[in-house]
């Protein structure tokens, strides 16, 4: 009378024998294609988008410095924040965090520096300006506004 | 004789597998190396003191606190139609006397105010570089892409070649101007 407890043949089991591999080979895609966090960013990240992008050559003259309203707006206020390595800092100290970063290049790439700067869609110009001034000031001059890839539709 | 298994039990790779991928999921941070490139004026003392650019050869765009745009002082609400004018500008030639002289003489002004947002700043400076990237390709004989792609490799001589093809008496001049003040902070 068993119509319902039929047993049926079919095998249910997924093999999992292959498992291992799938698992790392995408261990070793996200190995390579990421790279470690080398900071903690605490200011805000909305990267604006545009078209006309341009990959950095280099990465090893590349600096990066941060700009936005802070994460923790309680502790430092909704004012947006210049962020260098690891500290916040004034538009005044731009110039000696200029020049610890070239003496960390061979004297012969000082000049090559480059500088992304990785601004917050909502931060104001004002602020970036300033930035800009002192980094004219510290030869800086080669600077990269950081920016994703917009869709384009035409 | 107890039968001996050398094989090493393996139903646990795929835990320590994945174990290793979520760390590394965490840890590291997909990079983003790509962007808008630019060169700053020199510092503001090693300028020559304010050199007269005639009327003609400039192309004003002003953003206001409030992201509006007003391009050579006409208020302007949709920006689609920027870069063919901004192209325009640069290939006038001296045919149009209210238009640049030639495209060496040309120059894009910006100016911003200190209440723009970063956000609208870097629209319009990418459709100013776009104006300039699609001429450059164009004068190259390849797409604006493949130019972009070409001026970031520029240690392959037939790249070189390409690239100087392309910028050929057309200096990317986009001149972005210290902010006024009226946005405050």
């Amino acid at each position: 009378m068993s119509k319902f407890g039929k047993k049926t043949k079919v095998k249910q089991d997924i093999p999992t024998s292959s498992m291992p591999d799938v698992v790392f080979m995408l261990l070793f895609f996200f190995m390579v294609t990421t790279e470690l966090r080398k900071t903690a960013v605490d200011v805000m990240q909305r990267i604006p988008q545009a078209t006309q992008l341009r990959k950095l050559q280099r990465k090893s003259l590349v600096t990066n410095l941060y700009i936005g309203e802070p994460k923790k707006s309680d502790q430092f206020g909704s004012e947006p924040k210049i962020q260098a390595d690891d500290a916040f800092i004034e538009p005044g100290d731009i110039i000696l965090w200029v020049n610890r970063k070239k003496d960390e290049l061979p004297e012969n790439e000082r000049e090559q520096l480059t500088i992304a700067m990785k601004v917050d869609s909502e931060a104001k110009r004002g602020i970036i300006a300033d930035v800009e001034t002192e980094l004219r000031k510290a030869n800086a001059r080669k600077i990269l506004y950081s920016t994703l890839q917009k869709a384009e539709n035409r | 004789m107890a039968k001996s298994t050398p094989e090493i039990p393996n139903a646990s790779m795929a835990d320590i597998a994945f174990l290793l991928l979520t760390f590394f999921l965490v840890t590291t941070t997909m990079p983003n190396d790509k962007g808008l490139s630019m060169q700053l004026p020199p510092p503001p003392e090693a300028q020559p003191e304010d050199v007269k650019i005639p009327e003609r050869n400039m192309f004003k765009i002003q953003v206001n606190s409030s992201d509006a745009l007003l391009v050579e002082g006409e208020p302007m609400t949709n920006v689609d139609g920027l870069k063919d004018m901004i192209k325009k500008f640069i290939l006038n030639n001296g045919a149009d006397p209210k238009s640049s002289d030639s495209p060496e003489k040309a120059i894009v002004s910006l100016k911003t105010d200190r209440g723009t947002t970063h956000k609208r700043f870097v629209e319009i400076l990418d459709i100013a570089q776009a104006a300039y990237y699609d001429i450059y390709a164009d004068q190259a004989g390849v797409t604006n892409e493949e130019f972009r792609k070409i001026a970031s490799d520029l240690n392959n001589p037939e790249n070189q070649r390409l690239y100087d093809k392309g910028r050929e008496g057309i200096p990317m001049a986009i001149s972005i101007a210290e902010p006024t003040k009226a946005g405050g902070n």
